[in-house]
């Protein structure tokens, strides 16, 4: 699908000029959030940065700002009310490829813009399971394993990268990765690649 | 005010002016092909060559025979680094010294001659745009082939000074040549003046037709074809005469010639029009480019807090058509190298604009983009991760 064909699709073009649930700082200056998340790296072009109200594992209500392109606008402002009244472990598991087809499908090229919500609003959840003693708890439920012969999945990169391992050897050095066979390596650099942007 | 169109795009291309199109409409008859000896060939032929006339006389150029037509700007380019790359891989004297700033046509072609082998330099810019020039002339040596620096810049519209550069690298023997894609019909340019050996010019910059451009090439020169077949263009450039293409640039080139001080006049106070109304209107702005030297019709704007990409979305809404110079919409997250080589940093480069202005921009589209832009940047920044306080000492 071509990028603006979609951006120009009447609910793209409606979350993207009036997002819903952003983060107003005139009108928001009381809201008070029990988890923020932030993620991305305004030097990389992106930046996303989630707050939500949790209530019995449940959210309540949320704020989000970005500095972004149009399309993580709009993924996250759909992401932002589809998560509303929504039990933590269920927003933990969406998908981007969820929020995308509640958009109309999402350009290739665009995948990246979409994650960044999504990955914003992990890091507010697990920042509450911290507070709340309950680190890690819904970790591993869906994670993909990267390196069959290591037992690697995507989380145990995701989580190497987070703790400071930005390129191949530390990465390796931290997890082992690629140590046997070697025929994970691709699949292992590009998520590496993907999380330096998004954590680095 | 109305919602009206207003494109602000003339460096990425421009409409194809009325009287050329007149032109080209009666041209599509011109069937002939020049290289013909009948009658119909030789009609087509005295077209081509009034037009290369034209072109030759835009540039400053003594002779016609001295303008070989192409298919644009990116193929005169690689005509000259092709040929550069012909000449030295049998000899010595081989480096190449270009910016950083290029049209990624020529730094593309200079990255390929690298990876060949070649030693290549991409000279840095100061924060203006301007080349660097005690690491040029630091540079430059017997073993310099061929020194290559665009004229002016497409993205910041910096004047670079190509007399001076050209007479450096003319005191080493080295040959010079010029992109001068974006200075044609905009600034007066003259391949006598500034003694280079190459210039690059295109059609669809300067109101004409797309897909036609030309390679200026001094007598006695070096210059190897890129595209062999038949004879013609003096065996430069094969292919049957692109007739329509060529006579539109023609009467485009005479038309930019004849006009080119009261475009630069009318474009120029529109530009500072713009730019005095946005620096009124919104604050903690950057101009990028240099303040004076510049191209009288492109003004580069950063706007820290907000990104480029929604920028030029809701702006695009508005029916203001611009570019942008972070490239996140051709789906690349990097910042665009011009606004990285001039030292912006990412953060500034990702939220930058470049307005185009043109021969048929007017008053009131300015003061539309002065009225539709300030809430834009307003409503993107409020939303912004970016504490905004951060930038008021990274402006200037
Ligand atoms: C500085 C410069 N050089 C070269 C080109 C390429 O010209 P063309 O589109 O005719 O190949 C452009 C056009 O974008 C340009 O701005
Ligand atoms: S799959 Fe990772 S080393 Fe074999």
């Amino acid at each position: 699908m071509d990028v603006f064909q979609w951006l120009y699709s009447d609910t793209v073009k409606d979350h993207f000029t009036n997002p819903r649930n952003v983060y107003d700082p005139e009108k928001d200056k009381d809201f008070r959030p029990d988890a923020e998340g932030m993620v991305g790296n305004i030097k990389c072009g992106d930046q996303m940065m989630f707050m939500l109200k949790i209530e019995d594992d449940i959210i309540t209500d949320v704020r989000w700002k970005t500095y972004g392109c149009a399309s993580a606008i709009a993924s996250t402002s759909m992401l932002s009310e589809t998560i509303k009244g929504m039990h933590i472990r269920d927003a933990y598991h969406i998908k981007p490829a969820d929020i995308a087809s509640r958009l109309g499908g999402l350009p290739e090229n665009k995948i990246h813009c979409s994650v960044l919500g999504d990955k914003a609003l992990r890091a507010a959840i697990d920042v509450y399971l911290e507070k709340k003693g309950r680190a890690g708890e819904f970790k591993d439920e869906d994670a993909q394993i990267i390196c069959k012969c290591l037992n690697i999945s995507d989380k145990d990169i995701e989580e190497a990268v987070r703790h400071g391992a930005h390129d191949w050897y530390t990465l390796q050095e931290a997890t082992k990765i690629g140590t046997v066979c070697g025929s994970c390596r691709a699949r292992a650099e590009e998520l590496l690649h993907e999380f330096v942007h998004i954590y680095g | 005010m109305d919602f009206r169109f207003v494109y602000m795009d003339y460096n990425a291309t421009t409409p194809l002016r009325p009287e050329v199109r007149d032109l080209m409409v009666r041209a599509l008859d011109i069937y002939g092909n020049a290289s013909s000896l009948h009658e119909l060939g030789r009609k087509a032929r005295a077209e081509i060559e009034e037009a290369r006339a034209n072109v030759a006389d835009l540039i400053g150029a003594k002779e016609s025979s001295s303008v070989y037509f192409t298919s644009g700007g990116s193929e005169s380019n690689n005509t000259v680094f092709n040929t550069m790359f012909l000449i030295g891989r049998k000899q010595a004297r081989r480096k190449i010294i270009t910016t950083a700033i290029e049209h990624p046509c020529v730094l593309n072609a200079a990255v390929h001659l690298k990876e060949e082998g070649f030693p290549v330099v991409f000279l840095p810019v100061n924060r203006d745009g301007l080349v660097d020039m005690d690491a040029y002339r630091a540079e430059l040596g017997p073993d310099v082939l061929l020194v290559s620096v665009m004229a002016a810049n497409n993205e910041i519209g910096t004047i670079e000074n190509i007399g001076e550069i050209a007479r450096l690298a003319k005191v080493e023997g080295a040959f010079v040549h010029t992109d001068a894609t974006q200075a044609v019909g905009k600034i007066p340019v003259s391949v006598e003046e500034w003694n280079v050996d190459y210039l690059t010019l295109s059609c669809h910059k300067i109101y004409g037709p797309k897909g036609i451009g030309a390679l200026y090439v001094r007598p006695k020169t070096p210059i190897e074809p890129l595209i062999r077949g038949g004879h013609q263009e003096n065996g430069v450039r094969a292919g049957t005469y692109n007739n329509l293409g060529i006579i539109g640039f023609g009467e485009a080139a005479r038309l930019a010639k004849a006009e080119l001080a009261e475009y630069g006049q009318g474009v120029g106070r529109l530009r500072a029009m713009l730019r005095d109304l946005i620096l009124e209107r919104i604050p903690l702005v950057r101009i990028n480019g240099h303040p004076v030297q510049v191209l009288p019709n492109t003004l580069n704007i950063s706007f820290p807090g907000a990104e480029g990409e929604s920028i030029l979305l809701s702006l695009d809404m508005e029916g203001i058509e611009v570019s942008t110079g972070s490239a996140c919409a051709s789906g690349s997250l990097d910042p665009s190298h011009v606004l990285m080589a001039i030292g912006l940093g990412p953060e500034l480069a990702h939220g930058s604009i470049r307005f185009s202005l043109g021969r048929y921009t007017t008053e009131e589209d300015v003061r539309y983009v002065a009225e539709k832009l300030p809430p834009i940047i307003a409503r993107l920044r409020k939303m912004s991760t970016v504490p905004l306080e951060e930038f008021a000492q990274k402006i200037r």
